[in-house]
């Protein structure tokens, strides 16, 4: 039976309560998931419902599949801050090249150069923000606080300030379509989230992951490729933000230059939520989707009770800096501690 | 001795850095089966020369044999591959990372589609951890292991290849006495099987007791091979700095004046229990004992960076609590700390800033830090100390590591002290600086200090105490006087064994 280096599935530690307690110590947002679900269970008539919980997945989803990549970009001791331009640049590329006259007599399959273009375009400033990282020594957070401007700017440019609207219909149809009972973007976050799990906790590149966040230099040591080693993941990343990029548009059937605006700042809360160490060398996706769900859970719950916006933000601050100083307090090593 | 052709060769290696010639025409060979010690003063190049050997650098000139074929090494993997491998001295391990990913990090078994092979994985490392008689499994975290025990993971890592060479960078750093035995027999058995063993050390006790021949670096060229069996520390040490070394122990006393510290019943936690005793002002006491004894643990309740669960700490005759390093600093101690690098000295900052940090704040004209001040302050020490330096504005990064010592001895003197702790002195530094460093701290001691010096190297704490404490376990085992004290009964103390009075 194979096990992960550094998670443990609930099963295999569930001897007891000890072994429960210790999980929780270890996923603390799991603890804050479950609370804020009883709270607004109970506080609101409207939130326990099936139906309430398929939007929370699906509104959640975008930031989640995000998430998914920002967490292994963050384990490996970088961070991606463009992503919320880049789920600009995807969802306006995808449904403006649908609209383009040379695949009109494509029928629905104009949608597959469009989502592929999408795709390819999140993959390859991935590349790119990883080839720089890479290549030139600078710090992640500056070259792709530089690719956040520069890319906004980009789709800004390229839209000519328009916003787009998805002339093939088979495509806003998608975001509302249903598969097996769930929406079906609500299936390929989860799909996605199981995959990025088996990746980070059961193959070799996740363990390299961990590797070169920990100790960059003992993985250089050590004979792993540093440099394209963080690419590929840049370009994970790079691919989960044009696919949520493209997710959203189908929502809405339409894109506009300015979405996924302040994106990178709530994907990398709830990545930071679910445990996961902006020094690198720490982290999972099962922390990584709890910190989703809080979130999620949070802004549905609260819309439900009709607190204003602004409150919301200002709750999940504190919530914030609340679970960190939470995480802190269980781990730490006691009376013995050095006073620093 | 016309042996077998040599397991590993270089022949004419040289590699520069911009501005540098870091190696300069080495050439020297390893026989299957030999211990080659590699020896040379800090900056002599032999980090350079493991980093080529290890495919970590290449050499722009000179050729690497191996078995005879030439070969050319482009990174870590591929020198695996030829079988050469390092043994880092500075713990290259993954601190959140399991040992057994550790042991194999940049090259995990895979199954298929890349999944790691973890069955595959945990019974090799536990076959490798059980060769080596490591209390731990595979599945521990390394960051939850001790510093001698994380060395061990290192260690781990030379067993897992069919290696013909393994380049051991200074193992015994951080070894306890019984694991250097262990150490000791994996070597012979890498011997035994025929491997070629490079071995770098700048202890020389360790060198004579383990090693076949002896190479010798000094400003990044060779100087020459010895036969280990005949020849001596001096015609060594004369190699390395090119001249000779007085070993002999200053015993010349101070005068001894009154009691400056008293610690009684001091317990902190399981970190140490129950300590008493006293430094007297213009003595020097040596804390021996073996890594994670709790000697550190105690000089940093001193300094007020741990809080002690039980005890009392007397400074002149008066109970003081330290419950910070400001406060240790009032109350007139300092700590020169163990890791220079890390703990005691801004890397990136100059000579006189890093002298003055501690009182920079008192040193002002106006709302500005008077720089005339802060330049008198370094002139003094510098002069006092015999501090090495182009000028106050170098960057202490760039000085050797026996100035960089002096530096951090020098900005805790100048915050006046009575009480001077002393961690780990020379650990990094070459044995010329060495000796300086000694005689200062007896200098120290004869103008007035009480001097504690806590050290895990024996011949320097015979060298420098006027009185030994001998710690096991986070107990004090026994207190020697400098005339009673030697080496076997130290060792029998610090074992556990001592049949000595537990003080």
């Amino acid at each position: 039976m194979s096990q992960t280096p550094v998670e443990q599935a609930p099963m295999q530690t569930a001897n007891g309560v000890k072994g429960n307690f210790r999980w929780l110590v270890r996923h603390p947002i799991w603890a804050f998931v479950v609370i804020v679900f009883i709270f607004f269970s109970l506080m609101t008539d409207n939130f326990f419902s099936f139906g309430n919980f398929e939007n929370i997945l699906v509104q959640t989803s975008t930031l989640g599949l995000i998430a998914l990549g920002m967490t292994i970009v963050m384990i490996n001791g970088n961070i991606d801050l463009s992503v919320g331009a880049m789920v600009a640049l995807a969802a306006s590329l995808t449904v403006d090249i649908m609209g383009w006259p040379i695949f009109q007599s494509w029928g629905n399959w104009q949608l597959l150069p469009a989502v592929l273009a999408g795709l390819g375009s999140g993959v390859l400033l991935g590349a790119l923000n990883g080839l720089i990282v890479w290549k030139t020594g600078v710090d992640a957070f500056i070259v792709t606080l530089g690719a956040m401007l520069g890319v906004r700017g980009l789709v800004f440019v390229y839209t000519g300030e328009q916003s787009f609207f998805a002339m093939n219909f088979a495509y806003a149809d998608f975001g509302a379509s249903r598969l097996l009972g769930l929406p079906t973007l609500a299936w390929i976050f989860l799909a996605f989230t199981v995959v990025m799990h088996v990746i980070l906790s059961r193959t070799v590149h996740g363990s390299n992951t961990y590797a070169v966040g920990d100790n960059r230099e003992a993985a250089v040591n050590a004979g792993i490729w540093v440099g394209p080693h963080m690419m590929i993941n840049f370009m994970i990343v790079g691919f989960f933000a044009a696919l949520a990029g493209i997710t959203l548009s189908t929502q809405m059937g339409a894109s506009t230059p300015n979405l996924g605006r302040d994106y990178e700042l709530w994907v990398i809360t709830a990545t930071v939520l679910g445990g996961t160490k902006l020094t690198g060398g720490a982290g999972n996706i099962i922390g990584t989707f709890g910190g989703v769900l809080a979130i999620g859970i949070l802004r549905n719950g609260m819309n439900l009770m009709q607190v204003p916006a602004f409150y919301v933000l200002v709750t999940l601050g504190v919530i914030l800096i609340a679970v960190l100083f939470l995480d802190k307090q269980l781990n730490r090593k006691g009376e013995e501690e050095l006073r620093l | 001795m016309s042996e077998a052709k040599p397991v590993l060769q270089l022949e004419g290696i040289v590699k520069t850095f911009p501005g540098v010639r870091a190696l300069d025409g080495v050439s020297f060979d390893v026989r299957p089966g030999e211990v080659h010690a590699l020896m040379g003063e800090n900056g002599a190049g032999k980090s350079t020369l493991m980093k080529v050997l290890a495919g970590m650098y290449r050499p722009n000139e000179g050729h690497v044999y191996i078995e005879g074929t030439p070969v050319v090494m482009a990174n870590p993997i591929e020198a695996k591959e030829e079988g050469v491998i390092l043994i880092h001295q500075e713990l290259s391990l993954a601190e959140q990372m399991t040992v057994a990913e550790n042991v194999f990090l940049g090259e995990l078994p895979r199954s298929r589609w890349g999944f790691v092979d973890w069955k595959v994985l945990d019974n090799r490392v536990g076959t490798i951890l059980k060769k080596l008689n490591c209390d731990f499994g595979p599945r521990t975290r390394v960051g939850d292991l001790s510093i001698a025990k994380k060395q061990m993971v290192e260690i781990a890592r030379a067993l897992t290849h069919h290696a013909k060479v393994v380049v051991f960078d200074e193992p015994t750093a951080s070894l306890t006495d019984a694991e250097k035995v262990v150490l000791f027999d994996v070597i012979n058995d890498l011997k035994a099987d025929g491997v070629g063993i490079v071995y770098i050390s700048h202890r020389m006790e360790e060198i004579f007791t383990i090693s076949d021949r002896i190479s010798v670096l000094r400003d990044g060229s060779y100087r020459g091979t010895l036969m280990t069996a005949e020849t001596d520390e001096d015609e060594v040490t004369q190699l390395m700095i090119g001249r000779s070394l007085d070993y002999s122990r200053s015993v010349e006393h101070g005068e001894i004046g009154d009691v400056t510290l008293e610690v009684e019943g001091l317990s902190c936690g399981k970190l140490y229990r129950d300590i008493g005793f006293a430094v007297k002002a213009g003595e020097v006491v040596g804390f021996y004992g073996l890594v994670g004894a709790g000697r550190t643990e105690i000089a940093e309740t001193l300094f007020g960076l741990r809080e002690p669960s039980a005890g009392t700490i007397r400074l002149g005759g008066k109970k003081v609590t330290i419950d910070s390093p400001a406060e240790a600093i009032e109350n007139g101690i300092s700590l020169v700390p163990e890791s220079r690098k890390e703990q005691g000295l801004v890397l990136g900052m100059n000579c006189r800033d890093n002298i003055t940090l501690p009182q920079v704040g008192d040193m002002t004209a106006g709302p500005f830090v008077s720089n005339g001040a802060e330049i008198a302050i370094y002139d003094m020490y510098r002069d006092r100390l015999d501090i090495k330096a182009p000028s106050w504005r170098s960057l202490v990064g760039n000085l050797s590591g026996g100035n960089q010592q002096k530096i951090v001895i020098g900005k805790w003197l100048a915050m006046k002290p009575r009480v001077l702790i002393v961690d780990e002195p020379t650990r990094g530094i070459d044995v010329g600086s060495k000796a300086e460093i000694h005689n200062l701290i007896r200098e120290l001691a004869r103008s007035g200090y009480a001097v504690i010096v806590i050290s895990s190297e024996m011949p320097e704490i015979l060298r420098v105490s006027d009185r030994v404490i001998a710690m096991y376990q986070g107990r004090i085992m026994r207190e020697f006087t400098a005339d009673e004290v030697n080496e076997d009964n130290l060792v029998q103390a610090i074992s556990g064994i001592g049949n000595g009075k537990a003080a």
